[in-house]
């Protein structure tokens, strides 16, 4: 029978590369993509399942990284926004981003754009009904919402064309 | 916020989750999507010193034509629920209030058999599955036997599980042609419902609150005033009958009182239910 552990040792595939650390049980996946491997595209916003900042794909679709253990994420695959572009070619939704404006500050961009990555994988061409619904577990404090649903239309129409 | 430090297993099997369950006893927990448990630990509200993943145990996700009844695995993840075919045919009430949990990120994690182990009563599937008269299976060192959803639930946040138990299945009845409604009342997308109902027709019908007492709860007057013949607008009067609704941030009892009558008006119109 497998022995609980304290430390658990995990290998994490980020963007590609396959990460293998030794982490405390405890260790929120948002904290070892941060702290661990260092990137901080994931920002940590309310910590408790709601704001959606630190969205990431995980196996392709999306969670939020502060309710998951990195030791339950072992042997799979995490998509962070450092991980979109390929080299200096934006993702078509972070350009459709850059196009519609869809952000102010810019907190929750990363998490935006990986919630909508998601959404339109699974749903093709997005309506606006299907836009707000879709975003509901994402916050933007600036309330810059009517950008953000041009954003994830246009790049859900481009994602849409470059798959066919 | 991190949690408390503990000590973590994966289970490849139920049978080495039940014999991790029963070798570390009470302070251990079950994990399995982790969007009840980990919120309450990262609040200190729960400190297991043992968790018991049993995250990895694919053969736990599956939904089953079994005739009469639908067979869902209980680590079926509520995303899976939404958009599972054969529910949407058969028992379209479970996979519409599936949707309506939390948002799409919460729902790609969180499971059915999560959920009612978690046995919140703010939680949408513990009414759901109580409106439809569905039944757990739940497995343990004493082998596994068949809760009735009626028998599941037993106070705040406890439920019939013995601490070694898993929830293996959930059973619920196809609900044919009868008509269904499921409505959540919040003020935020994404929160939990400040009060619920779900409903659905047929001979039968079945009518559960969300938020209404110390656990998931029948609106058992609404249900035998149906059956006695009453109007659907006689039987919702009756919503508030017999609960226990609790007081927070977001409403005093008295409203969400007047909430469940006026909702559950609002389910049994869309359910079809009662003298017209």
């Amino acid at each position: 029978m497998t022995t609980p552990m304290s430390e658990v040792a995990v290998a994490i595939t980020v963007n590609g590369i396959v990460t293998e650390h030794e982490v405390e049980a405890r260790t929120l996946l948002v904290q070892y993509l941060r702290e661990t491997v260092g990137l901080t595209g994931t920002n940590i916003g309310c910590d408790s399942t709601s704001c959606g900042a630190c969205t990431v794909l995980l196996d392709g679709e999306s969670v939020k990284s502060c309710t998951v253990l990195a030791a339950q994420v072992d042997g799979r695959s995490v998509t962070t926004i450092e991980g979109l572009a390929d080299g200096d070619a934006l993702h078509p939704m972070q350009a459709a981003f850059r196009e519609h404006h869809g952000l102010q500050c810019g907190y929750c961009t990363p998490g935006m754009v990986m919630a909508a990555v998601s959404l339109a994988q699974e749903g093709g061409p997005l309506s606006e009904d299907a836009v707000r619904k879709g975003l509901e577990g994402n916050l933007c404090r600036c309330t810059g919402y009517h950008n953000i649903v041009a954003a994830v239309r246009a790049g859900s129409a481009d994602m849409a064309g470059a798959a066919s | 916020m991190i949690p408390a430090a503990f000590e973590y297993a994966r289970a490849g099997s139920v049978d080495e989750a039940i014999a991790l369950l029963g070798e570390h006893g009470d302070d251990a927990k079950l994990l399995a999507g982790g969007h009840s448990l980990l919120p309450l630990m990262k609040l200190r509200l729960a400190t297991p010193s043992v968790l018991v993943d049993v995250g990895r145990l694919d053969e736990l996700s599956y939904v089953r034509d079994d005739g009469d009844t639908v067979a869902i695995g209980g680590l079926t993840r509520h995303h899976d629920v939404e958009h599972n075919a054969l529910l949407r045919e058969h028992v379209p009430l479970l996979a519409a209030a599936a949707g309506e949990v939390g948002d799409p990120q919460v729902r790609h994690r969180g499971t059915l058999g999560g959920s009612l182990a978690h046995g919140d009563p703010a939680s949408d599937l513990p009414a759901v599955v109580l409106a439809l008269r569905g039944s757990i299976v739940a497995r343990g060192s004493g082998g596994e036997r068949v809760i009735a959803a009626d028998d599941f639930f037993r106070e705040f946040l406890e439920t019939a599980l013995a601490p070694d138990e898993v929830i293996t299945e959930v059973r619920v009845p196809k609900t044919g042609a009868a008509g269904w409604s499921f409505q959540k009342f919040n003020r935020r997308a994404q929160d939990w419902a400040i009060v619920g109902v779900a409903a659905v027709g047929g001979d039968a019908p079945g009518v559960a609150l969300v938020n209404m007492g110390s656990t998931p709860v029948r609106a058992a007057a609404v249900e035998a005033a149906l059956r006695e013949g009453a109007s659907a607008a006689d039987a919702a009067a009756l919503a508030a009958e017999g609960t226990d609704a609790p007081s927070d941030l977001n409403a005093s009892p008295e409203y969400r009182q007047h909430l469940a009558r006026v909702l559950v008006g609002r389910a049994l119109a869309e359910v079809g239910a009662g003298r017209s």
